[in-house]
């Protein structure tokens, strides 16, 4: 069925040839990456009054799909983990830090200020203050961006920022009338008052309330939006399909060469050290064209396979101003420069915040797409980068939904998630925006680019994008 | 059937000839186009220069022609029937068509017609898919049930139903016939028999469609555009399984659905369905409709001695049918209706973008609901903390059911309040556009109101005032700027000298309940003494007082000095839970308030047998509705006898199996109506005393209201 249907679908121009394309490129440069590059010499973005804010480092621990090695810890445990691999890796002295942000989505009810109980246990100053805060998908990208703020306004030198998702575990809840009989019963004095109470028990007061996984607003999934914004810019199944074997081949190369040096290894309780990403499975087209799909059923086109899975995970990111950072002897890995947040409607635009961040951001920055070395763009379906990549594309769009003359255009696909990106890393929807981060960062060095461009969609319709600039070499 | 005529479409030029046509011989066609994809026809339904496809001759003789083009073709293994409007799948059968006919044997034909046509779909070698957007009613339904696969858009545009009986009919090629096989027989009763729109995810879950799309966003095309090419693209892709056998047309069906079925098989509770049904039907119409009647009959014929015999009996039913008086009483309403929601005033000077409502009560909070509902900032204000909270409930509870039906999700409701300020006092007002006052009917306080606003609002801004009985001058009077001044109120013209008769027929010792059986026998859904319970005695008294003052002796009849003791005991109607009756929470049969006896016996007046037998008392009250609507016409109140039925059906309960006052005065005879008013003016005095505009039509009898 589903193949019939994708065979209806598969009237579109955009070539099939993209993965395979991208993919003899980036190994042809292979050769290039054993010396790092010298960067163009670009101006540099620094902005006069305006504090220059450093990454120094970012680490993360192993992502890994849910229900599988981190599946008995909590929240703060994988958070410890990734903030303890902050300190061995930067040897930063604890009471330098000035200050700690987490990012989460799904909160565990018992450390709802996951940052502070996650620092405590990390072995952190207990004088150092902590915050946590939510923004869907975006997250960490929030955390490290109020910690840039912080910088910039001279309230704080050293921040460290991060995020956190354990999908292994989710809060799941009495129901409303279950919680309310509960909480009576509290303050009932007599016995007769809790036996009545206790009485009025019914059998569906026991039908537990699962987090919810629609978008609240419209009660709509995300993978069901993602399948109608695939439909609506005509993206097909299988260039979904290519685009996630694209990932998942672009990741394994990365893990195979060494390349994913932000991973810390995590010594999990009762069990091995963790050292890889488990989630990286490059498959084929035809295993991954049996998959049905997964939300529009029966005749959609975003499967399991061409979206992002349940992941566990953690990241951390320590960033300062640029004379602390110097002053303490630490050579910065980039600039954090500008940076926007954007938000649309979130019924039929939910999953479109790149294409609305990157043209706000480039131009914040004074800079065009082709002044972008290094693309990091959170994958949350492959059909959802798709309909970005062509969104970007379309001048129709940026005049009718966006307001502007023209198109930013497309990104190249040379320059665009290189190292694999959410589809096959794994998403842990706290975390990953750090992790972008740090790969650009890398990237850049790497490659030999000057600016990086991070942009990532999340839930409630809102994205967000930032300008990473190589610290000069 | 639902339709609306070709002409009421607005002409887009450049709209009209889109077909793209893929061979020659299609060049000629206009109504009905066919692409060829791959091994897939796409027939295209799109009706010139009107909003929505109608079956009309023209487009079911395309359609034939396409079709038969397709079953000879070779290369096609299936088919996609869809319209290039994306509001309107087809809206029904051509009205005008229907009307051409001068007799019921030529209706029969037309169904006929349709029933082969329809048959061939059914049976057809290659499956044929209808893909659903917008409007699928009527004749259009019943396209989409002789397809072998449905595929809908899942959207508020799109629903599916059988709305001939609203116009008199029944579904008349088929439907009545596959309807009972596709969803069960009580629920094919339901829809052919309320004629109610089903949208598509309840459509659904009945099994009258199999697939749903969900709308599209903004992509590369707009939402709609690119919504409907998905829905194709979906569409092709099922016809294509059909035709592979790699999709099934066998809907499985639910535990439930398969015991009625099983139970529906059996003639014994066929019978007893029918029985139900039929009683059910006969207490609503009062045997006042035949379509419903005629309904059941020719399912049952169809399910109980077989296909060819439901087939003819619903052909010739539908020829009946047609030729009505009911019917064309409907069908008049139905295209009233049509001609009012057109705006004839054109676009405003001004878009109200704020409106301030004064007065949280019932008509208040009402006016503010629907304000609110349409993206206007909404002011609405009252003097006391409760009736406000009571207003402010009434809107939420207003929207909160529409949340309740599906119809609308909690976050919209709650985006839709947020643009509800309830206040208290004028803060905002300068901002206002509009001022609709809904405050008591008193003139002292109307007049206070207009003054503490004329105080604040900006220049610019309306003032509008939801009396029914004051007249808007007099109101005016107190105005800055007097000299807005606006029409009359039809309505209340109307319904004052039928409630006054009412009140004198009550006090000739006719009890309540006789009087709402005598009046809902002649077709008005609520018996008249309910409608004056329901109105409100003390708004009643301050109406007929009003329109006493302003247009003397022919409003007069009933004592208003009854309803003055009423208001004095405290039978205020239903708000206070006593009336004419007495109102329980949760109880269903009222009882006649006994409070009442004594009140009656006080204003008994005694009874002239000549005019008081239960066909005299019904034409008492419909002679002097008409009148007042005739005088109404005549002094240019109203604009049109069309606005008048409309008004009056619509806005008074006027019985619409009658099709409005003047509908009626064509129908019963302007001359015979005379007569009566003469034969009650002769008992009675002025009170009916026919205006000129009826004389006029009784002494020429090729005038009619309606031609």
């Amino acid at each position: 069925m589903s193949s019939m249907l994708s065979s209806a679908l598969r009237n579109l121009p955009v070539s099939s040839a993209w993965a395979a394309g991208a993919l003899a490129r980036s190994l042809s440069c292979s050769s290039q990456f054993q010396a790092a590059v010298q960067p163009k010499t670009k101006k540099t973005l620094g902005k006069t009054g305006v504090k220059n804010v450093v990454v120094v480092e970012g680490v993360r621990i192993p992502f890994l799909q849910s229900g599988t090695t981190y599946a008995d810890l909590m929240p703060h445990d994988l958070a410890r983990a990734a903030l303890q691999g902050l300190l061995t890796r930067t040897s930063v002295p604890r009471d330098v830090v000035d200050y700690i942000v987490y990012g989460t989505v799904i909160q565990e009810v018992k450390t709802s200020n996951v940052a502070r109980e996650a620092a405590l246990g990390a072995g952190f100053s207990d004088k150092t203050p902590a915050h946590t805060v939510t923004m869907a998908c975006i997250s960490s990208n929030q955390a490290m961006t109020t910690g840039v703020g912080m910088i910039a306004a001279g309230q704080c030198d050293v921040v460290v920022a991060g995020g956190v998702e354990l999908m292994s575990d989710v809060p799941i809840r009495h129901s409303r009338k279950m919680r309310k009989t509960m909480l009576t019963l509290n303050r009932a004095k007599t016995l007769g008052q809790k036996l009545s109470l206790i009485s009025k028990i019914r059998p569906d007061y026991f039908a537990p309330e699962l987090p919810a996984v629609a978008e609240f607003s419209t009660s709509e999934t995300m993978g069901h939006s993602a399948d109608r914004l695939a439909a609506a810019f005509g993206v097909s199944r299988q260039e979904q399909d290519e685009y996630a074997l694209r990932s998942h081949t672009l990741a394994k190369k990365a893990q195979d060469e060494g390349l994913l040096q932000d991973v810390v290894p995590f010594k999990v309780p009762g069990k091995d050290t963790v050292t890889k990403d488990n989630g990286i499975r490059p498959s084929s087209m035809e295993q991954m064209g049996k998959l049905k799909p997964a939300f529009v059923k029966p005749y959609g086109t975003v499967t399991a396979a061409n979206s992002s899975f349940l992941t566990d995970g953690a990241s951390a990111i320590l960033i300062m101003s640029e004379e602390k950072a110097l002053a303490m002897g630490y050579k910065p890995k980039a600039y954090l420069r500008d940076f926007v947040y954007v938000s649309q409607d979130p019924k039929d635009q939910l999953l479109l915040g790149p294409t609305y961040a990157t043209p706000k951001v480039l131009e914040r920055a004074g800079l065009s797409l082709s002044d972008i070395d290094v693309f990091e763009f959170h994958e949350a379906f492959a059909g959802q980068i798709l309909a970005n990549l062509k969104a970007m594309d379309s001048d129709w769009f940026a005049q009718n939904y966006m307001g502007r003359k023209s198109k930013v255009g497309a990104p190249s696909l040379d320059k665009f998630n290189t190292w694999g990106g959410s589809l096959s890393l794994g998403h842990p929807f706290g975390a990953t925006g750090c992790r972008l981060v740090i790969t650009a960062a890398h990237r850049l060095k790497k490659e030999g680019g000057q600016y990086g461009l991070v942009a990532a969609c999340a839930a409630g319709g809102q994205g967000h994008a930032m300008i990473v600039e190589l610290y000069p070499q | 059937m639902e339709a609306v005529p070709s002409s009421s479409g607005v002409p887009r030029p450049g709209y009209a000839c889109r077909n793209i046509s893929t061979s020659s011989a299609l060049q000629s066609r206009t109504h009905v186009s066919c692409d060829i994809k791959g091994d897939v026809a796409v027939v295209r339904f799109n009706t010139p220069n009107s909003k929505v496809n109608t079956l009309s001759k023209q487009l079911s003789a395309e359609f034939t022609d396409v079709m038969n083009e397709i079953w000879a073709n070779e290369a096609v293994r299936s088919a996609v029937l869809i319209s290039s409007k994306p509001g309107s799948f087809i809206a029904g059968a051509d009205l005008n068509m229907l009307e051409a006919c001068k007799t019921a044997q030529e209706v029969t034909q037309l169904s006929q017609d349709g029933q082969k046509m329809l048959e061939k779909i059914e049976n057809s070698p290659k499956p044929v898919v209808a893909a659903i957007s917008g409007s699928c009613l009527g004749g259009g339904l019943e396209v989409a049930i002789a397809c072998h696969y449905r595929v809908a858009t899942k959207d508020r545009k799109t629903v599916l139903g059988t709305p001939e009986v609203l116009l008199g009919l029944l579904p008349g090629a088929g439907g009545t016939q596959r309807l009972p096989k596709m969803v069960g027989l009580p629920a094919a009763f339901d829809m052919m028999l309320t004629g109610r729109n089903i949208r598509a995810d309840r459509a659904k879950k009945m099994g009258l469609v199999d697939q749903l799309v969900e709308p599209l966003g903004p992509g590369l095309k707009t939402p709609e555009a690119r919504t409907i090419e998905y829905l194709e693209e979906v569409a092709i892709g099922f016809a294509r399984g059909l035709a592979n056998k790699t999709v099934s047309a066998k809907r499985s069906r639910g535990l439930m659905q398969r015991l009625t079925d099983y139970a529906m098989a059996l003639p014994f509770v066929r019978q007893q369905v029918y029985k139900t049904v039929e009683s059910k039907v006969q207490k609503q119409t009062k045997g006042l409709y035949p379509a419903p009647l005629k309904i059941i009959e020719v399912v049952k014929t169809g399910l109980d001695q077989g296909n060819d015999a439901g087939y003819l009996t619903e052909a010739q039913s539908f020829g009946q049918l047609a030729v009505t008086k009911e019917s064309k009483a409907l069908m008049g309403l139905y295209r009233g209706q049509v001609h009012c929601k057109k705006n004839k005033f054109g676009t405003p000077q001004k878009e109200v973008k704020t409106l301030a409502v004064l007065g949280a009560g019932l008509m208040g909070a009402g006016i503010a609901q629907v304000s609110v509902d349409k993206g206007i900032k909404t002011l609405l204000k009252d003097t006391a903390q409760k009736g406000l909270d009571r207003g402010q409930q009434q809107v939420y509870k207003g929207l909160n059911s529409k949340v309740k039906k599906k119809s609308m999700t909690s976050f919209e409701r709650d985006s839709i309040l947020s643009n509800l300020m309830g206040q208290l006092d004028y803060k905002g007002f300068e901002k206002a556009d509009m001022v609709i006052e809904a405050v008591f009917e008193d003139i002292n306080v109307k007049h206070k109101v207009l003054k503490e606003v004329e105080a604040v609002i900006p220049a610019h801004c309306i003032f509008a005032s939801n009396t029914s009985a004051l007249p808007i001058s007099q109101i005016a009077a107190a105005s800055k700027r007097p000299e807005k001044d606006g029409p009359g109120f039809y309505t209340t013209r109307c319904l004052g000298p039928m409630l006054s008769e009412v009140v004198r027929v009550l006090q000739e010792g006719i009890d309540p309940k006789k009087v709402d059986a005598i009046s809902t026998a002649f077709g008005f859904p609520v018996g008249a003494a309910t409608l004056i319970d329901e109105v409100g005695v003390d708004v009643a008294t301050h109406v007929a007082e009003d329109l006493g003052k302003a247009f003397g002796e022919r409003f007069g009849g009933g004592s208003i000095d009854l309803f003055k003791l009423m208001v004095q005991k405290g039978f205020l109607g239903r708000k206070a839970g006593k009336g004419f009756y007495v109102y329980q929470e949760g109880v269903k049969n009222r009882s006649v308030n006994s409070g009442m006896d004594e009140i009656l016996e006080k204003f008994r007046v005694p009874a002239n047998p000549d005019v008081c037998s239960d066909e005299d008392i019904q034409m008492r009250l419909v002679t002097r509705f008409v009148n007042e609507a005739a005088m109404c016409l005549q002094e240019g109140i109203l604009s049109s006898p069309v606005e008048g039925d409309i008004g009056a059906v619509f806005g008074l309960g006027f019985p619409p199996c009658l099709g409005g006052p003047f509908r009626f005065a064509d129908s019963y005879g302007a001359r015979q109506l005379v007569d009566k008013l003469r034969k009650y003016e002769a008992v009675y005095g002025s009170q009916f005393t026919p205006c000129q505009l009826l004389l006029d039509h009784a002494s020429s009898p090729s005038k009619k209201f309606h031609q």
